[in-house]
């Protein structure tokens, strides 16, 4: 830490364009989501500067249309199931990369991670194609079948993370000591994975709310919430995508708050890590 | 420490999983792209004519190479813009480097979609960037080409990437010790000189994970150029939608998509090479 406060002080000189340059790039990177929250209040439409008319009018329309809290409540339903599956196959995939080792591992750990890098209109059209070959219809439930695939990278990114920092040796004490692979697993491994399983959750929780290309192709009859936005999106727009996004940023930022909350109670400093791949 | 019961326990099921459900339609949309359509159906035909289409027909190589100029300069602009963020937040943020890259996550959190559209609304003709300039009597009539155009997706797609581009080049920064930096320093060199010569190599694994994302992800974007293109942004993936909806040639869309999907993995072979060549330790 001595040395960090000496590095800024004195062996990097300071330069007057990177704060410019800093604060540039932040105007840039929430431009966007401010003109979005504040023309949520705009009566006169989506665009005209300056704002006017004051309205909370199209969060009321918000509250009233059915078609958005159909769609809002189907993405829920998807995330949920696609936290499941991730979690379920993510979990014991990022424990048999750290410590099984079979024929084909480094091939099923690129696979695993593929879909985290691929753009998503890849693995969306590929899952539409074994549906197809599988005549199963389209409905939430490809849809979930997608989400939940796609993101097994996500969990097993994050728990294989978690992995690295575990202490063996409890383990090992738990089966010296007599207990069982499965009571161990549940009552050591588990237990100590709590964090980076909480934080998969809620990424994946949070990415699936948001995925549109994979669901894009899978999609049924039932509209997930940004399918249902992209297709207002075509017919012409109002703020009341303004207010509807309003709102998941709100819900988002409790989430991210909650989430510090929890992890800075329970850990020492954060770790970045890299992309995971 | 593990029985080979637990071993088997933990592999067996993600690895049939991801067998079922990710190795077999990669390789079913492989099948696919050797397939043909006739009279509107698909036919177990197994031929070479949508790679030779792709090939001989300009209209796929031209698209291809236009989505690639897209990408590389979202890529391009990404790291412009991230690269000096990341070292500011690394060595210039101080007891607010928590704050600082909380601020670079939280746009992260809004929708893509969302994100795409905040821009259509910036942009149009009657959008806030035009209305802003008249109603300050910068321009008289409204600049159309703002929206509808390559520029407006590369625009888009750089405020997307650009947090992708900074957070592995900030973890990269991160991890470098600070007593080289330090020990430059003392040995004389200036701050540019420790800059270019011990900074900015050992950053260089993170600008690539960022670099490669930032490329990857644009290529093969098709929401964005359908939102905000127009005709003169389309890009490779609008062609495969329209091929997998109204034209409704599934063979050859399939064949695009693994054009696709062989350079990325390849992108990411190399990417990868790359890293561990630059990296330190």
């Amino acid at each position: 830490m001595e040395l960090l406060v000496s590095a800024g002080g004195g062996a990097v000189q300071k330069s007057r364009w990177l704060p410019v340059h800093t604060a540039a790039v932040y105007a840039f990177l929430y431009l966007p989501i401010v003109t979005l929250i504040v023309y949520s209040f705009n009566g006169a439409g989506v665009g005209g500067f300056p704002p006017r008319n004051l309205t909370l009018n199209w969060y009321r329309i918000l509250l009233q249309d059915e078609a958005i809290w159909v769609s809002v409540q189907n993405s829920l339903i998807v995330a949920v199931a696609a936290v499941g599956i991730a979690l379920g196959f993510g979990i014991p995939a990022a424990l048999a990369l750290d410590r099984a080792d079979f024929p084909g591992k480094a091939l099923f750990r690129r696979l695993v991670l593929l879909p985290l890098i691929l753009p998503g209109i890849i693995t969306g059209l590929s899952i539409l194609m074994l549906v197809n070959v599988a005549q199963v219809k389209l409905s939430l439930a490809t849809i979930i079948l997608g989400h939940g695939t796609a993101l097994i990278s996500v969990a097993t990114t994050e728990v294989f993370a978690g992995l690295q920092k575990l202490d063996r040796a409890q383990e090992e004490a738990s089966l010296d000591l007599g207990a069982n692979y499965w009571q161990t697993f549940w009552r050591v491994t588990l237990p100590n994975l709590k964090l980076p399983i909480i934080g998969a959750a809620l990424l994946i929780f949070t990415l699936s709310m948001d995925e549109i290309a994979v669901s894009f192709f899978l999609i049924g009859r039932d509209n997930t919430l940004p399918l249902e936005i992209w297709g207002r999106l075509r017919r012409g727009i109002t703020p009341e995508i303004n207010a509807i996004s309003t709102v998941l940023f709100v819900f988002s930022l409790l989430a991210i708050v909650g989430w510090y909350r929890l992890r800075a109670g329970s850990t020492g400093p954060r770790e970045v890590d890299q992309l995971g791949l | 420490m593990f029985s080979r019961a637990y071993k088997l326990a933990v592999a067996l099921p993600p690895l049939a999983w991801v067998t079922l459900f990710l190795l077999v339609p990669y390789l079913l949309m492989f099948c696919y792209s050797f397939w043909a359509v006739a009279s509107g159906n698909v036919v177990h035909q197994w031929n070479l004519g949508n790679y030779h289409d792709l090939l001989v027909k300009d209209v796929y190589r031209e698209t291809l190479l236009r989505s690639s100029w897209i990408a590389a300069r979202v890529t391009l602009f990404a790291l412009l813009l991230g690269y000096p963020l990341a070292y500011f937040l690394s060595f210039y943020a101080g007891a607010r480097k928590d704050l600082f890259y909380q601020l670079v996550i939280i746009p992260l959190w809004v929708s893509y979609l969302v994100r795409a559209y905040a821009w259509k609304t910036i942009l149009g003709t009657d959008g806030v960037l035009n209305t802003l300039l008249q109603f300050f009597h910068i321009t008289q009539h409204p600049v159309d080409s703002l929206l509808y155009s390559p520029f407006a997706v590369v625009l888009t797609l750089t405020h997307i990437y650009t947090p992708f581009v900074v957070l592995p080049i900030y973890a990269a920064m991160e991890h470098i010790p600070r007593n080289l930096v330090e020990a430059s320093h003392d040995l004389g060199a200036s701050p540019m000189q420790t800059f270019w010569r011990v900074i900015f190599p050992l950053s260089a694994p993170g600008m690539i994970a960022g670099a490669t994302f930032a490329f990857v992800l644009s290529l093969g974007d098709f929401l964005a150029p359908q939102l905000l293109g127009g005709p003169s942004g389309i890009m490779i993936s609008n062609i495969v939608v329209s091929l997998f909806g109204a034209a409704y040639n599934w063979p050859l869309g399939a064949a695009i998509s693994f054009c696709i999907l062989v350079l990325v993995v390849s992108l990411l072979a190399l990417a990868e090479r790359l890293e561990k060549k630059w990296s330190y330790s």
